[in-house]
């Protein structure tokens, strides 16, 4: 209903009879944060979302923002009693952790940060099971980067590197990347080259140009030998680890040559062996092909303001992931203060969970750590870590009914619009109580 | 007869459907728990679509079903969820990233 909105859906609606109409929302799902969906809310209830892709009309269509009680052990109390608890386990605790951020705005993200600060806590977040490790290339090597709108108007090669927008970022190749018409592609696809190098044949190799498929485990290899050939370095050999050298040969000139190449890459690059140097490699070759032509390169960020996170933790505490306030000031220690490690050696007493569920996609050695430990979970659904935290706040959900801020994948921020008034307490509301309740414990 | 595989774990469309489901629904549940093979390598092991079979790494086993993939032999996939995390170590090479990608791992059929 129009006159129940937030001040910000409030703009973006006309209303048609009964039915509200917000264009231009922006969906909080992945990285892409495609900012030009068109919700259809009808009595309150969201009755229709056109333009979402499969993987972003869940966040519409499952979340219920009717307001639920808070539980502390699975007992229904009220907020103030479940913000005490909250503050009593975490006051309490030696070593606790913060964890998660990627699914909430930045500024629930600034005040998970001041909460970490105030306790002496870790803090890290999902970037640490994700694009962790092209954080650590960042630091070593830089980033040669470009926003998602040079892409669409100039790029006229596109290499995606161990990823599947196909799968897990749905508009990508036609909101951004590979059948956009822009300035300097007005043809759109037929103006674009695009390849594709992973180890299977997945829905995005489908629509490839070039398909390059490695051996598990061999991207170092071929990044390493693309920037001997780009370099007019000769190999060899016949094959690289099983790819033919012709075929990396091709792929190098069409980089030199291009007018503007942009690499994306993925889990394929910072899950396999090699991880951060893996990233470093290809970061590496992006750079030296601008004494060639021009090139950039895109990490594909999953969650929806995962870049976020890295933004926000960075500013704070000049660390991207994996930071510990535990003698007072940050420090740094991928390995040491990243969760998996930090829950698998046991050493952390107390976990705040916000808007992750690291229960789902932790190696389950971590995971039933949170399960021994007194566990507070700010999330608006139901999830695994929902399931055995002690403490649950059903928060509001960033982009459906609570405002904020989120940065897209290329770190561009995009001001949320929200298409529900916000009857349930944010994730900042809350984060501030339990701040406010440590204070006083 | 065992077998050694490569096995990587990684996003599905059905597993993104299922986690708007609900984590402790049906579609969720069956979206994760199950192994793509190469069809070379199950017509090897005597393997039928949807047959369970136990998937073991050093750190675990599951058993579920199997489905044939688009995949090279040799190589396992999983969906990202908790049957996956069951074969998934916490030794992160000073990252912070668990090998979710490249394990080695057994095929049995059971």
């Amino acid at each position: 209903m129009s006159t129940q909105m937030s001040p910000t859906a409030a703009v973006a609606t006309g209303a048609v009879g009964g039915i509200s109409v917000i264009e231009n929302a922006v969906c909080s799902f992945c990285g892409c944060l495609c900012d030009d969906i068109v919700v259809e809310v009808n009595d309150g209830k969201i009755a229709r979302v056109r333009k979402v892709c499969a993987n972003g009309r869940g966040l519409f269509t499952h979340y219920d923002p009717t307001p639920r009680p808070p539980t502390v052990d699975g007992r229904e109390v009220n907020w103030e009693e479940a913000v005490a608890e909250a503050a009593r386990i975490l006051d309490a605790a030696a070593s606790p952790l913060i964890y998660g951020l990627s699914s909430t705005a930045t500024e629930a993200q600034r005040k998970a940060v001041a909460l970490a600060d105030k306790l002496g806590a870790m803090i890290d977040t999902t970037s640490s099971v994700c694009h962790g490790p092209t954080g650590l290339a960042m630091q070593a090597v830089g980033e040669p980067t470009c926003t998602l709108g040079e892409v669409r108007n100039r790029a006229d090669l596109l290499v995606f590197w161990g990823c599947n927008p196909a799968v897990s970022h749905i508009r990508h190749f036609a909101r951004y990347s590979v059948t956009p018409k822009g300035t300097l592609t007005p043809k759109g696809r037929r103006d674009r080259t695009v390849v594709v190098v992973d180890v299977r044949t997945t829905l995005s190799a489908k629509a490839a140009d070039l398909f390059l498929q490695v051996r598990p485990g061999a991207d170092f290899e071929m990044l390493s030998a693309l920037r001997a050939l780009v370099q007019g370095k000769e190999i060899e050999a016949e094959t690289v680890d099983g790819v033919p050298t012709a075929q990396l040969q091709e792929l190098a000139e069409r980089m030199k040559t291009c007018r503007f190449g942009v690499a994306f890459m993925g889990m394929g690059l910072t899950q396999s062996r090699g991880r951060d140097l893996n990233v470093s490699e290809l970061f590496t070759l992006v750079a030296e092909l601008n004494q060639y032509t021009r090139f950039s390169v895109i990490p594909m960020r999953g969650h929806g303001n995962v870049a976020g996170a890295d933004q926000v933790l960075t500013w704070q505490s000049g660390y991207p992931f994996a930071v510990s306030f535990a003698r007072g000031y940050p420090r740094y220690g991928p390995g040491e203060f990243s969760t998996v490690d930090v829950l698998a050696r046991g050493e952390a007493d107390a976990a705040l969970i916000l808007a992750s569920d690291p229960v789902a996609h932790f190696p389950s050695a971590a995971a039933q750590q949170l399960e021994r430990i007194p566990t507070i979970a700010l999330d608006p659904n139901r999830n695994l870590t929902t399931q055995v935290a002690r403490v649950v706040f059903p928060t509001a959900c960033y982009g459906v009914d609570a405002a904020g801020t989120a940065y897209r994948m290329d770190g561009v921020p995009i001001r949320l619009r929200p298409v529900l008034p916000v009857v349930r307490p944010t994730d900042v509301e809350i984060l501030d109580q339990i701040i406010e309740a440590v204070q006083q414990c | 007869m065992k077998e050694h595989f490569t096995l990587i774990t990684g996003r599905t469309p059905e597993q993104g459907k299922g986690l708007h489901e609900g984590k402790d629904s049906e579609a969720y549940r069956s979206a994760t728990a199950l192994v793509e093979m190469n069809p070379e390598d199950m017509a090897h092991l005597e393997i039928e679509e949807e047959q369970v079979v136990r998937v073991r790494t050093d750190t675990g086993h599951v058993e579920v079903p199997v489905h044939a993939g688009t995949l090279p032999p040799g190589l396992l996939f999983i969906p990202m969820g908790p049957a996956a995390n069951v074969l998934i170590g916490t030794e992160t090479e000073s990252t912070g990233m668990p090998p979710f990608k490249g394990l080695t791992a057994e095929v049995e059929p059971i």
